[in-house]
């Protein structure tokens, strides 16, 4: 019965978040809008590496390449095939799923450091083949007038209209990533993160478990990708280096990555800080670099998660010195 | 006519793979103390190569007394570095020390660009630039240098951990820390001895290359995951595979370059990094089951 209160209350909370999210447009002016734009785009990739890292204990420093290639197929099938960009989004998360899943498939037996390697040689090589490919890929100068989404007459070229096509495939990636985090799957991989060979004892398929998610965390960064591509109409490697993928694994661990909206606020956090600092890169850099070793040593978990698990204990204290609560 | 090229591509990988079996050596050393990639090993050989450059043309101090006190600079970064980030980290789960690291690594790469700007730097070369020749391939002085200084290092590094009281002391802390410290050894500070120690390493390569190459700010980083490359290569826990690795790795890649397309040279290093991590992750040159100790 609680729990169930418990998890209605918790389903209102998003919806009416959802509901304050659509009407920013009313507010806000377009510069940023465009920042929203963004942070919906990176807060896709964000879940699904929050359940790669929060939950299955993986780490991956090669999701901006997987977010590239989805960009990339997208716009590739959009522009030299003419197809509709709507489906080469869903062919772009696909394609990006199937790659993450390859790369999983050797690269999730290896462990920690290992693996935060062998993701970051793969994310690199993925970039130097956006810049070589370049009959396919324009090279370093990328694609230009990549076509806007439609619906029907109605072309989305708008930030502000756009803005709810990123909302929608947001609420749709967190109702998938909550899912996942409540299914049969998402207990045996926070059961996995807790001990492996206990997991792997009880029976739990731990190699599947990760590779599962490793390769949903593929689709949502080539979702976002296709997202940005048709967004900005305009694509090059640059877009798509290490430094964004330390970014994103930035902002799940400064978010919070036990939490799939912890980890949504620190993408949020961490794109508001780096667009409103881009003019004085130099210096926001060094205390970038400062603030992920501070955090680290300070508050482990992350940000939101610690000043949740601060205000809980808080609350607890109040109540207690109030004496039970008759109900 | 083509085995002077071949002679050619060997001597250029070697000289490059000297460097690499620097850096390597360095994370070797890190990865044995303490079971962890520290990301910033690169930012170590690009201040060592910065540091040596103010303190030479800015400071104009004689060429080998600006070397030294660049290795020492880099040194004494790299004790701070693990008293400051690392010991902190003495529980931390693994994903946390890539992080800290990684931050450390952002941190030291725009340091370095705030102190010494975005232009790239050269030191001279430390004993001229006339190339000798070896039947019809050239060699410079400094990458005679280069190779000499990594033998000189690598034998030193052997005498050390073989003969003195505190490289016992830091073999015995990396393969039991618990054991070390019930036999008295200070296991926490022979970290800060690995630390010191890979930092003045990779200033070493950074000073020996920086006649070589144009080093800027951002330099750090392919040096880096070359270094790691070679590590891996040779095992990441055994030092003379980590050598063997990097001198290899300097090989194939100058081969690679010459005889395939220079385009995809950067990209060589990573091939062979994945290779190894996804057929054998033990290494070609280390021996199946070389993790010392479980943790």
């Amino acid at each position: 019965m609680r729990a169930n209160r418990r998890r209605l209350v918790n389903w209102l909370g998003i919806v009416c978040g959802f509901g304050l999210l659509a009407s920013l447009p009313l507010f806000l002016n377009d510069f940023l809008m465009t920042i929203a734009v963004v942070i919906g785009i990176n807060v896709i990739i964000v879940f699904g590496l929050s359940l790669l890292m929060g939950y299955a204990g993986q780490i991956s420093l090669g999701h901006a390449g997987l977010y590239g290639l989805g960009a990339y197929t997208s716009a590739v099938m959009s522009t030299k095939l003419h197809l509709d960009p709507w489906l080469t989004i869903v062919a772009g998360a696909l394609l990006a799923g199937a790659a993450a899943y390859l790369i999983g498939l050797p690269a999730l037996r290896l462990r920690g450091h290992y693996l935060a390697m062998a993701t970051l040689g793969a994310g690199v090589i993925m970039q130097i083949m956006f810049v070589e490919l370049s009959g396919i890929t324009g090279g370093p100068a990328g694609i230009s007038s990549i076509p806007n989404l439609k619906i029907g007459h109605l072309i989305l070229d708008q930030t502000g209209a756009y803005f709810y096509v990123v909302l929608a495939a947001v609420a749709v990636s967190l109702w998938l990533s909550l899912n996942v985090v409540r299914s049969q799957k998402g207990r045996a991989l926070r059961a996995m993160h807790g001990n492996e060979l206990a997991a792997a004892s009880i029976g739990v398929d731990t190699a599947r478990a990760k590779l599962f998610i490793f390769t949903l965390s593929g689709v949502f960064a080539g979702l976002a990708g296709g997202l940005y591509a048709h967004y900005l109409t305009y694509i090059s490697p640059d877009s798509f280096g290490t430094s964004l993928s330390i970014l994103l694994v930035a902002m799940v661990v400064i978010g919070g990555s036990q939490s799939v909206v912890a980890a949504g606020l620190g993408a949020a956090l961490l794109t508001v800080i780096s667009e409103y600092f881009r003019t004085y890169q130099d210096w926001s850099l060094v205390f970038f670099g400062l603030s992920l070793v501070l955090v680290m040593i300070f508050a482990p978990r992350g940000l939101f998660v610690e000043t949740a698990a601060v205000a809980k204990r808080l609350v607890a204290r109040v109540v207690k010195r109030r004496g039970p609560v008759e109900s | 006519m083509l085995l002077s090229k071949v002679l050619q591509f060997v001597i250029t990988g070697v000289a490059n793979g000297a460097i690499y079996a620097l850096i390597a050596l360095g994370f070797t050393l890190i990865y044995n103390s303490r079971q962890i990639i520290n990301f910033a090993q690169g930012e170590f050989v690009v201040i060592g190569g910065m540091a040596a450059y103010t303190f030479y043309v800015t400071a104009h101090l004689p060429l080998p007394v600006a070397l030294l006190a660049a290795i020492l600079v880099v040194t004494l970064l790299g004790v701070a570095f693990e008293r400051f980030v690392i010991l902190p980290l003495k529980n931390a789960a693994s994903i946390s020390l890539i992080i800290a690291t990684i931050g450390m690594s952002i941190f030291l790469r725009t340091g370095a660009m705030l102190i010494w700007g975005k232009e790239a730097m050269t030191l001279p070369h430390f004993f001229g630039d006339k190339p000798w020749n070896i039947m019809g391939a050239t060699i410079l002085p400094q990458q005679i240098f280069i190779i000499a200084i990594t033998l000189v290092i690598v034998v030193g590094m052997q005498l050390f951990f073989r003969l003195t009281v505190t490289g016992k002391a830091m073999l015995a802390a990396s393969m039991n820390p618990e054991a070390a410290r019930l036999m008295g050894i200070r296991s926490e500070r022979m970290v800060m001895y690995s630390f010191a120690f890979s930092a003045a390493l990779g200033a070493v390569a950074g000073v020996s290359i920086a006649p070589l190459v144009m080093m800027s700010f951002g330099s750090g980083a392919a040096l880096g995951i070359k270094g790691f490359s070679a590590a891996i290569l040779g095992g990441l826990t055994n030092p003379l595979g980590a050598v063997l690795g990097g001198l290899s790795l300097g090989v194939i890649e100058s081969v690679g370059a010459g005889l395939i397309s220079s385009a995809f040279k950067e990209a060589i290093a990573l091939i062979v990094l994945l290779m190894v991590l996804l057929i054998k992750p033990s290494g070609v040159f280390g021996k199946i089951g070389t993790r010392r100790h479980a943790r």
